[in-house]
């Protein structure tokens, strides 16, 4: 049987560009371009080389976001990935990591799976708790934060490298995966690989074809509220020096004078 | 007064740092209870209870250290039903936000993560964040169920505040997805003698400036003089100058010292979110338009590699 992987991807803004809150305190995503999350390559990277090992498989990326978000999945699909889903609901704007794990699982349960891959945080967000989110909701195990993976025999394999020890994990199919930026260089989509996407075929879903009540997401099924962001005030400008020689010594002076040495 | 539920952190019964800091936050908002699971997990009590912990429940199993964490939330969830707490926090590490996640799930609460400070309010607690690279500092409040809530290390002083500490067992039965993922082996890290990464009150950070994995010993040499940890930029760690565990930056350690010293590091938005809340900031750089330079305290446009040695050199005697 065809091994079925689902990649989770999040179109993101652009990390070096100026990214702001828009009034309602939701991340502006009109400001600023927008990408597939660079820590999601990763992911859609060990999801084309754990297929490409097995005998059958077929990868499905799927991603949650407003009709932009199609980029994101164009650029999985160019990379080489078979099919992609595009959740797509008005209702879902201001969504939190709960509910947006609780759409990504019923995507993922319509979809259907044996093995879901995603990157190890989003860069915009960037808690890293939706991968292990998944696995609570879809009551399967959790090898998160890999960075090494494979899969052989029904069994994913992978490294763990934590604070205070690199661990060896193992758990049965179907499992959730998360990678880290150490898993493996992603490949550059070839121009095969963007003409073919084009062909590809990307399912729309909503809210309703989830069979989600409303109640459970966007702002107002948020379980967490945030009441005020502002930009960090900019540092006061600092002293800078050219070394002429005495550079070292002026700055154990500094350090001095603030009580670090 | 309202119970906080805390999630401790230790090595076989040697509390971290970033557990200490949280008992202080968890003060503010109520008498905090403290769990302590795995090996040596009992030992825990007496430092728990110096810094205000009222009762710590201990369990011990193979599990905790046989499969990756769900057995702690299965634990966790037993304490926080046994305690009904006013808050759960656990410290900000990888799997302190796994454990966490999982736990508000089944528990039906919101979640925040990252947290750097923490407050009381009229509505539950009070989370600040630092967002988008740090250039923005929010306040947000879980708004559905028992907050949990997970803090970055050096997010709070540690205090002295004595408290009983009274140990209890935790009695815990595993749920059948506890045994889901295996540890099959560990490799310890090794020991570098140097203070944790995270933890540290100065942390030293070389790029590629430094230019070989031999040239980190100077990095290290001055680290040294200053009790200092060693971080490096992904550029240094992609080149295998250094380790990943060592790397700060968005997809490394996020740390936030009292002092931080980049050498050969440009400062680019990826490394920058994981420093840029450092109280003090420090940048040796031979390019005068190194966009570190906007973050500085001090700077200094010139060659590392008389910079270093010179500084090395100057605090050894200053220090005699
Ligand atoms: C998704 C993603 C995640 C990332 N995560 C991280 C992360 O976690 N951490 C991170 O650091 N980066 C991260 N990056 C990479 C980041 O964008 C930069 O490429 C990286 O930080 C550059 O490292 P650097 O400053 O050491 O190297 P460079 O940008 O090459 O800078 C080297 C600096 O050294 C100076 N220099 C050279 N020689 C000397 C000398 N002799 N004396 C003094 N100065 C000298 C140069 O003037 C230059 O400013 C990430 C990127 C992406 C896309």
């Amino acid at each position: 049987m065809s091994l079925r992987i689902v990649v989770t991807v999040k179109y993101v803004p652009d990390a070096t560009g100026d990214r702001h809150f828009a009034d309602d305190l939701t991340v502006d995503r009109d400001g600023v371009d927008g990408l597939l999350s660079e820590l999601d390559e990763y992911a859609v990277e060990q999801a084309l080389r754990i297929a490409e090992a097995a005998d059958a498989a077929e990868v499905t990326v799927l991603t949650i976001g407003p009709e932009d978000a199609k980029d994101a999945l164009r650029k999985a699909l160019s990379m080489g990935a078979d099919k992609a889903v595009h959740v797509e609901d008005e209702e879902l704007h201001g969504t939190d990591a709960i509910g947006t794990s609780l759409v990504l699982a019923k995507a993922i349960e319509k979809a259907g799976y044996d093995l879901v891959i995603s990157g190890m945080a989003s860069t915009d967000g960037a808690m890293g708790v939706v991968p292990a989110l998944l696995a609570e909701r879809l009551g399967v195990p959790q090898a998160t934060l890999l960075s090494e993976v494979s899969v052989e025999d029904g069994t994913v394999k992978g490294r763990r490298d934590g604070d205070a020890a690199s661990e060896r994990l193992q758990a049965r199919l179907p499992a959730v995966v998360s990678v880290t930026d150490q898993s493996g260089e992603a490949r550059y989509p070839s121009f095969k690989g963007i003409m073919a996407a084009k062909k590809k075929p990307v399912e729309s879903w909503d809210l309703a074809d989830l069979e989600i009540d409303t109640e459970e997401v966007g702002l107002g099924g948020a379980s967490t509220t945030v009441e005020a962001a502002a930009e960090r005030p900019a540092r006061a400008a600092g002293t800078i020096v050219r070394d002429e020689g005495e550079g070292g010594k002026q700055l154990a002076e500094f350090l001095a004078s603030q009580k670090f040495i | 007064m309202a119970e906080v539920l805390v999630y401790v952190d230790h090595v076989d019964g040697a509390v971290r740092k970033p557990t200490l800091e949280l008992l202080t936050l968890a003060r503010r908002i109520g008498e905090p209870v403290a769990v302590a699971l795995g090996g040596g997990a009992a030992d825990t009590a007496a430092t728990l209870a110096e810094h205000g912990t009222v009762k710590v429940l201990t369990h011990d199993a193979a599990e905790y250290a046989e499969y990756l964490v769900v057995p702690k939330v299965d634990a966790l969830q037993v304490a926080y039903e046994r305690v009904s707490p006013a808050a759960v926090l656990v410290p900000s590490s990888a799997e302190g936000k796994e454990i966490a996640a999982r736990l508000a799930l089944r528990i039906g609460s919101g979640i925040i993560t990252d947290a750097i400070d923490l407050e009381a309010g009229d509505e539950g607690p009070v989370a600040t964040q630092s967002v988008f690279a740090a250039s923005f500092v929010t306040k947000s409040r879980v708004s559905k169920g028992t907050p949990v809530i997970t803090v970055k290390p050096n997010s709070a002083a540690v205090e002295a505040a004595p408290a009983a500490g009274t140990v209890e067992a935790l009695a815990v039965s595993f749920s059948e997805k506890a045994t889901g993922t295996k540890i099959t082996g560990r490799t310890a890290r090794e020991s570098t003698g140097r203070p944790e990464l995270t933890e540290a009150a100065i942390v030293l950070s070389g790029g590629r400036g430094v230019g070989g994995a031999e040239n980190f010993a100077l990095i290290e040499t001055l680290a040294d003089s200053l009790g200092a940890a060693v971080g490096a930029s992904r550029a240094a760690v992609d080149a295998g100058w250094y380790p990943h565990t060592n790397q700060v930056g968005q997809t490394g350690k996020s740390v936030s010292p009292q002092l931080y010293i980049a050498s050969g590091i440009s400062g680019a938005i990826q490394h920058r979110a994981g420093m840029q809340t450092s109280k003090t900031i420090v940048a040796i750089n031979k390019d005068a338009e190194a966009p570190i330079f906007d973050l500085v305290d001090y700077g200094v446009v010139g060659d590392l590699f008389e910079v270093v040695p010179q500084l090395t050199e100057e605090i050894k005697a200053r220090k005699g």
